[in-house]
């Protein structure tokens, strides 16, 4: 039985975090879904379709993989989930498949999205054209740069990406633009937001679609070590739906141990940074309150990391909350410890982890581990896309 | 009863509401805006609070907001402002914002201080009714500062009177499923609409904005409610002004007459 410390009540609040903010140009759809998102996914006929696709279509479940050389290394027994062997090379797409289906429930016939890293624009163009539906992506102009394997696949998969130049040209300013797009066509688009962000019932919704993470790590962890709770859990925050589907099933259990790593970027104090919890305060953002990265006078400031994935200036409502309850503790890597993290991984196990994931990995040397600890880390994505950004930076 | 009650309680033409951006295009345009308006025969204005993020803007609004912020303007200075320019007008005034530089002032501050100042009424997007009526209605009520909803085409019927019921003042309906400057396409779906809106018995006085930029638009949407608002099409004229005052007499002329 779920309890609800930790989890969204009917309005949507973790705790002071989370509620609707948003215009009334949005209420009919945010309201709709509110009314009927549990309703659609707790029906049998979505669950079968569901896990289906997600077993033969994105391949799970994923592999817990005992890192033997990077246990070594650390002190600890250390396992990886494999999100990053997943169908478009992410846990975003555990989101955009139950997204999807939601949307083709609605009679939706249009598809928009916001992506930073790419990721999720590739994983909603995909099922997109899984399922024949129109779709637009909204993408800083930076992003587009900086990602542009993922600019390419999502136009090959059909959709249509559109470049965003306001703001510094990131995440933040590619989900004012599919806000805007949203509030102009509410009548046949669905949204389909790619982290636990927005108004309720997105985190919530998309929280549970990525607890697939979870629930498959207590079943391989069990298998495994004859245990199904690691001691510690570590994952990135962006704006934290890989880390809400990893320490999903595990919430409720305080002797498990909850580490969330965001983007410092150039160091807390540069202003160069997205390490939220470190600098933020309560604020609205994308129709959500949580905690946000602002000046004294309200203004939304400019984040900054190395990482698209990782570039916003809020975090999830839930995240919020586990932040000032002290249920998870949040950690921050720079640019620096995310490249060498990165490089460290790839050598010893042979895995080339996105830059996103790579921040996780980052913090193993900051956190003390304990001899013969269990510790899971979320490899949330691969570097295809980060290849170019890693060959500069001297690999 | 405060400036704005009383234009609503005494409608005898058409009502125009001007939206601008305070800050914009400088810093201390406000006051020569607000005297121009005031003297081409305006009836309240809208004052844009900027903020970075604007959701339910348009290009126009969200780039005078962009310039207004990097002129320095700020809750603080805007208060400022009005302030000093109000002993000098008589034209209802109305904070147009987005919630959370209010949240980060506080609402009970602004309110106190839009009170002391003589602003009428606020309009916040992004804060929606029920969050209204569980926090901030009774603060409102004290003060006696109206808070202006928003309703759309796609706000139901049962909904529309529940707003009505909250209201106290008028009702800002969006002309269509739009964010602000995108001209406003009259079609049949649209006329069913305000035609709903005529016929749908709200108590308060409605007004509709979104995409109404000139004459024309300006017409037909009065024959559906009290008033009609302008933004983006003023903010585009000041924005390549070298006489405000001379061309927003121009342009408010070019609507009433
Ligand atoms: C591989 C990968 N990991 C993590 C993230 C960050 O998002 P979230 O915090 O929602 O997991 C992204 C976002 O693009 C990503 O591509």
């Amino acid at each position: 039985m779920i309890q609800n410390k930790y989890h969204a009540n009917e309005k949507g609040y973790y705790g002071d975090f989370g509620g609707a903010y948003i215009p009334e140009m949005l209420y009919s759809n945010v309201e709709y879904l509110r009314t009927n998102y549990l309703r659609i996914i707790e029906n049998p006929e979505f669950q079968l379709e569901f896990n289906q696709l997600l077993k033969d279509y994105v391949g799970r479940p994923s592999p817990l993989y005992f890192a033997r050389r990077l246990s070594e290394t650390y002190g600890a027994s250390i396992f990886l989930k494999r999100e990053d062997l997943n169908h478009t090379g992410a846990h975003k797409i555990n989101n955009t498949i139950g997204q999807i289906l939601m949307a083709r429930q609605m009679g939706k016939t249009r598809i928009i999205a916001e992506t930073g890293a790419g990721q999720h624009g590739v994983a909603t163009a995909t099922v997109a054209a899984l399922m024949n539906l129109e779709c637009v992506v909204y993408m800083g102009a930076l992003d587009v740069q900086r990602q542009a394997p993922n600019v390419a696949r999502m136009k090959m998969l059909g959709a249509t990406v559109v470049p965003v130049h306001s703001g510094n040209k990131t995440l933040k300013d590619a989900t004012n633009e599919a806000i805007r797009d949203w509030i102009q066509n509410p009548e046949n688009t669905f949204y389909i937001i790619g982290s636990v962000v927005g108004p309720h019932p997105y985190p919530d919704m998309v929280s549970r679609f990525q607890s697939v993470i979870s629930e498959e790590i207590k079943i391989q962890l069990l298998e495994k070590t004859g245990r199904e709770n690691p001691d510690k859990i570590i994952a990135c925050v962006g704006g934290g739906s890989n880390a809400a589907g990893a320490f999903y099933h595990f919430l409720d259990n305080e002797n498990v141990e909850l580490i969330a790593v965001e983007a410092e970027g150039l160091g807390i104090n540069t202003h160069q940074t997205a390490a939220t919890t470190a600098i933020g305060k309560t604020g609205i953002i994308h129709g959500s309150k949580t905690l946000l990265m602002q000046t004294s006078d309200g203004q939304i400031e400019e984040p900054y990391s190395i990482s698209a994935g990782l570039d916003y200036p809020g975090i999830g409502p839930l995240h919020a909350h586990l932040f000032v309850t002290g249920r998870a503790k949040f950690y921050a890597a720079t640019d620096h410890e995310a490249l060498v993290a990165a490089k460290l991984l790839t050598r010893l196990e042979g895995i080339i982890p996105a830059l996103e994931s790579a921040h996780a990995f980052a913090v193993l040397p900051k956190v003390r581990l304990k001899q013969n600890e269990i510790v899971v880390i979320n490899l949330s994505g691969r570097g295809d896309k980060d290849m170019e950004t890693y060959l500069k930076s001297n690999f | 009863m405060n400036l704005l009650q009383n234009i609503l309680q005494n409608i005898s033409k058409p009502l125009l509401s001007v939206y601008f951006t305070a800050g914009f295009p400088e810093l201390n345009s406000t006051s020569v805006i607000l005297h121009a308006l005031e003297k081409s025969g305006v009836d309240m204005v809208e004052i844009g609070l900027p903020f970075s993020d604007p959701l339910a803007d348009g290009v126009v609004i969200q780039q005078s907001s962009q310039k207004a912020l990097a002129n320095g303007m700020n809750l603080q200075k805007y208060l400022q402002q009005l302030a000093e320019i109000r002993p000098l007008s008589k034209l209802p005034f109305i904070l147009m914002g987005y919630y959370n530089p209010v949240y980060q002032f506080g609402m009970e501050n602004l309110l106190r201080e839009c009170s002391k100042i003589g602003i009428d009424a606020l309009i916040i997007p992004d804060l929606p009714p029920q969050e209204y009526e569980e926090k901030y209605k009774s603060l409102f009520e004290q003060y006696n500062i109206s808070f202006v909803f928003l309703i759309t085409p796609q706000t139901p019927t049962e909904r529309m009177h529940k707003i009505d019921h909250l209201s106290s003042t008028f009702i800002y309906a969006v002309s269509s499923a739009a964010t602000t400057g995108n001209a406003l396409e009259i079609d049949e779906k649209k006329l069913a609409y305000f035609e709903r809106l005529k016929s749908v018995g709200l108590k308060h006085p409605i007004i509709i904005g979104f995409g109404i930029d000139g004459k024309q638009n300006f017409d037909l949407a009065t024959k559906y409610a009290a008033g009609a608002i302008i933004g983006s099409a003023y903010i585009k004229i000041i924005s390549q002004s070298t006489n405000i005052e001379q061309d927003t007499e121009n342009f408010i002329r070019g609507i009433r007459n």
